[in-house]
């Protein structure tokens, strides 16, 4: 930790903010712009506040585009079902691979360090392949499935409830509780924070995934945001205002989630990090 | 546990067996799919493939550049949140900011501030400087999206920094200051070499995400890798030839290519922590 130095500080503010500010004017600039009619971005005129403050931009992009209320839907359908599907798949095998005693622990656990190597391109195409056999592409399952379980989680649970103690489940079992039993009930209140550090990295994920929508789906109606983004750009090419319009759409709810699970992203990220 | 399993087994451990046997065939996706064998053949086909060279080169001129600059931001800026400076947290939040963000929006809102008419133009005039056509010239294009990205990946880094400096024994620092340290002793003969595992974990890390770059340069060129080549990555051109040239077979070996070189780092990286632990 470094001294208090008087010279020191001034210059450490000095650092972070202007930081601060390299960090918060690109989005200032665009929310700003989310606000102001295409004649004042284009005329130069533009200071942080809009001049002529409009809500027209939002509106165009809701009414005029009538998919992109169908676009958000997507994205929030499919990473909440995404999220649900980690929590209770990743927990679950990672508490089997810390505490259950069951043929093939070893070797599952090993299949799950090989997985963790390598990088997802690899199975981009086997998994385009697969689905188009099965019929699922263009699919809400399609989105689904095949990202409901992660190797990375389920090796960090994993970590979890081996340092977890051990008394708790032997005084359920023996007031005769199950294995099923003992995890809901027991184990698993008593992981919540690893379940939230959990559930906002995996709901990040989704909510930006912008390359396996990008190859699976190709009906408009099924587009997440990014890729509806994406078509916007290139329909609106210039009409800057509207494409800053539907990008602020676009993060906000993330920045809320951000905002309420700040403690445990951070406690997330780390635990993540330095662990692995 | 039963459904993990399967779901494990049919969307990721079967992907991975069928993308090396797919590397083996020229593989048709269109209608019903088509499958010739065709031994090596996609593997040699790389070696004198232009478009492999050029994304090589970019990807690899891109992490080498991106890498050390995000790392040291990260660095800095955890040892100025680490002092007794007020209103940190509020500052740890603010500098989080791009992270949780999408690529596809930080793209869309840099494009829109690099473009002819755009902030950066602006900021240049009024300081009479020239202005620029920063998106179409081959020369810049990579090198924003490298901006970006330092840009949006740094504080992440500066997390794990931060926690890692919490570990550092406060005792050390006393002892430290009774010898009379200055506090550029500390940092140089205390701090760095505590936290080298975890700059040596921070760069590997930073290695395997900066070789996956596809958003960005998607979005940024509409999955042309343009202009004229300067955005193409090695992602970028799987998607190509798997997406576009449908030929998946080429691009499944490619993956694996791309697999390969990760891999690699990460067995370095496991080997070199280890080591780590023995000493």
């Amino acid at each position: 930790m470094l001294e208090k130095a008087s010279w020191l500080t001034p210059v450490l503010y000095v650092i972070l903010i202007l930081y601060a500010i390299l960090t918060f004017v690109p989005f200032a600039w665009a929310l700003s712009a989310s606000f102001k009619p295409l004649s004042e971005i284009v005329s130069g005129a533009d200071g942080l506040i809009p001049q002529q403050f409009t809500l027209e931009n939002y509106q165009q992009i809701f009414i005029q585009e009538p998919l992109f209320g169908r676009w958000l839907f997507n994205s929030i359908f499919v990473a909440v079902c995404v999220t649900l599907g980690n929590l209770i798949f990743n927990s679950m095998a990672g508490y089997a691979l810390a505490r259950i005693r069951f043929p093939g622990n070893q070797i599952f656990f090993f299949l799950i360090l090989a997985v963790l190597m390598v990088p997802g391109q690899v199975t981009l195409i086997p998994t385009f392949l697969i689905l188009k056999s099965l019929g699922w592409l263009n699919s809400y399952q399609g989105l689904i499935v095949p990202s409901i379980v992660n190797a990375t989680f389920i090796f960090m649970m994993r970590q979890f409830f081996i340092n977890f103690p051990k008394e708790l489940e032997e005084a359920a079992a023996l007031d005769g509780l199950g294995y099923l039993e003992t995890f809901f009930q027991i184990v698993l209140p008593l992981a919540k924070p690893a379940l939230a550090a959990q559930a906002i990295f995996i709901f990040m994920g989704s909510w930006n995934n912008f390359l396996t929508p990008l190859l699976i789906l190709s009906e408009t109606e099924m587009f997440t945001l990014p890729l509806g983004l994406n078509t916007f750009k290139g329909q609106y090419i210039s009409y800057w205002n509207y494409i800053m319009a539907a990008s602020m759409m676009f993060t906000l709810p993330a920045l809320l989630i951000y905002a309420f699970f700040n403690r445990y992203f951070i406690r997330g990220v780390t635990f993540t990090g330095s662990k692995g | 546990m039963a459904p993990t399993f399967l779901i494990m087994g049919v969307f990721l451990l079967l992907p991975i067996f069928l993308a090396i046997i797919l590397s083996f065939y020229r593989v048709q996706p269109l209608g019903d799919v088509s499958y010739t064998f065709r031994g090596w053949r996609n593997f040699w086909r790389m070696f004198s493939d232009e478009r492999v060279r050029i994304a090589l080169k970019n990807t690899v001129e891109y992490v080498a550049i991106v890498v050390p600059t995000q790392t040291l931001l990260a660095l800095t800026l955890a040892l100025v949140l680490n002092t007794q400076i007020k209103g940190k947290n509020f500052f740890r939040v603010l500098f989080f900011l791009p992270t949780v963000t999408s690529s596809a929006v930080l793209t869309l809102i840099f494009m829109w501030i690099c473009n002819s008419n755009g902030l950066l133009n602006r900021f240049l005039a009024v300081l009479g400087l020239p202005t620029y056509n920063w998106l179409g010239d081959p020369s810049v294009a990579l090198k924003a999206i490298m901006l970006m990205n330092i840009w949006a990946t740094a504080p992440l880094f500066m997390v794990i920094y931060l926690a890692a400096m919490q570990d550092i024994p406060e005792t050390l620092y006393e002892a430290a200051t009774l010898d009379g340290a200055s506090a550029w002793d500390k940092l140089i003969y205390i701090t760095l070499p505590f936290l080298q595992p975890v700059t040596f974990f921070i760069i590997v890390m930073g290695i395997i995400g900066t070789f996956q770059l596809f958003d960005q340069s998607y979005i940024f060129s509409r999955g042309s890798g343009g202009p004229n080549n300067s955005t193409l990555t090695v992602v970028l051109l799987i998607y190509q030839y798997a997406f576009k040239n449908l030929d998946m077979g080429y691009a499944a070996a490619l993956a694996l290519m791309l697999a390969l070189v990760i891999m690699i780092v990460t067995l370095i990286q496991r080997m070199w922590i280890q080591e780590e632990n023995f000493n």
